[in-house]
């Protein structure tokens, strides 16, 4: 976690003095606390759920919050075929999440559009938000999933809190 | 009343109207020039012996080879007889439209928006006809054409709502 412990109890030896940076302090207390917004879309949307159940438990990472507003949540997990018709509620509801926010393509279909190369289909959602992973699979397991938060928790923990993000949007990105 | 039977009638009561009654693995279907397709439809809305009072989907098919090149595919099924048939009628591209069974089938509405939207067929006097998948303003044509290209025409890559949310 980046933490630097000093200092042992002077009858048991634990530790009972911590210090670290404040960055390090607020980026761990965001990794720990990831609120996903619900936003299944397709069958990626069932290993999404089946990520939160008992049997694999998001909760360990702190995020299995599920919220049903963008406004309590903080990481966007789009899970699904991405439809033209479905991007500007996606691009809104990204905007309407407080910052800072983090976005997760699960699955083919949300990175690249898979095998639907038809003139419904967005051929990935890093076209209208900023991606920060890519989950690969058709659909991911819920490992896969896990694997793309971790990464993700790192990334936070390496992210500057004090300074201002720059705008990571690239419309119309020709591929 | 049984496939052949109900073939029959119609044959009878629609001399002029019919073209071809074809079954295949237990299913009817049956092919009526497009200026009789209402009163086929109404004759088995309201006969008590053919009594179809439920409309499972309306649907179309582009045969960009043919003289008559859409079909229009309506089937029935009648949840008092158990009985379901399929009926056809063909459209040629100069002149696109058909009658709409909206008046007998209220449940006709959606569907027959679905194919005006994806095949561009229209419907005589139906009540809204407008798209109902895709957007109001989508110019591209009808999707499921055979001569739409496969990658549309450019509207799955541009995101005009950028410009309204850029900060």
């Amino acid at each position: 976690m980046g933490l630097i412990q000093i200092g042992r109890h002077e009858k048991d030896g634990t530790p009972d003095i911590v210090t670290t940076t404040v960055e390090k302090a607020v980026n761990w207390a965001r990794k720990g606390s990831l609120w996903p917004i619900t936003f299944g879309l397709a069958c990626c949307a069932i290993e999404m759920i089946a990520a939160v159940s008992s049997r694999y438990d998001m909760d360990r990472y702190g995020a299995g919050v599920f919220r049903a507003s963008p406004r309590q949540s903080d990481l966007m997990i789009v899970a699904g075929t991405v439809c033209r018709r479905m991007a500007p509620v996606i691009r809104k509801l990204y905007d309407q999440m407080p910052e800072p926010k983090y976005v997760i393509a699960m699955g083919s279909c949300a990175t690249s559009g898979n095998i639907y190369d038809s003139y419904s289909v967005v051929q990935g959602v890093d076209r209208f938000v900023p991606v920060d992973i890519y989950v690969p699979g058709c659909p991911p397991t819920p490992e896969a999933l896990f694997d793309g938060i971790l990464k993700l928790q790192e990334r936070i923990m390496l992210k500057p809190v004090f300074l201002k993000q720059p705008d990571q949007v690239k419309p119309n990105l020709k591929i | 009343m049984s496939l052949q039977q109900l073939a029959s009638r119609l044959q009878e009561n629609f001399a002029t109207g019919f073209v071809k009654a074809v079954e295949w693995r237990g299913d009817l279907a049956v092919t009526v020039t497009r200026d009789r397709l209402h009163e086929v439809a109404q004759f088995l809305h309201n006969d008590p012996a053919m009594d179809f009072d439920y409309i499972v989907h309306v649907s179309s098919v582009d045969w960009p080879d043919d003289e008559e090149r859409f079909e229009v595919v309506y089937e029935f099924y009648s949840i008092k007889k158990r009985q379901r048939i399929r009926l056809k009628t063909r459209v040629p591209e100069s002149d696109c439209i058909v009658d709409s069974l909206t008046d007998l089938w209220k449940g006709a509405d959606f569907m027959e928006r679905e194919v005006y939207d994806m095949m561009g067929i229209r419907f005589r006097h139906h009540p809204d006809l407008r798209r109902i998948l895709l957007p109001d303003d989508f110019t591209e044509g009808y999707p499921l054409r055979k001569d739409f290209p496969l990658r549309g025409k450019g509207w799955r890559d541009t995101f005009e709502f950028l410009d309204e949310t850029a900060r």
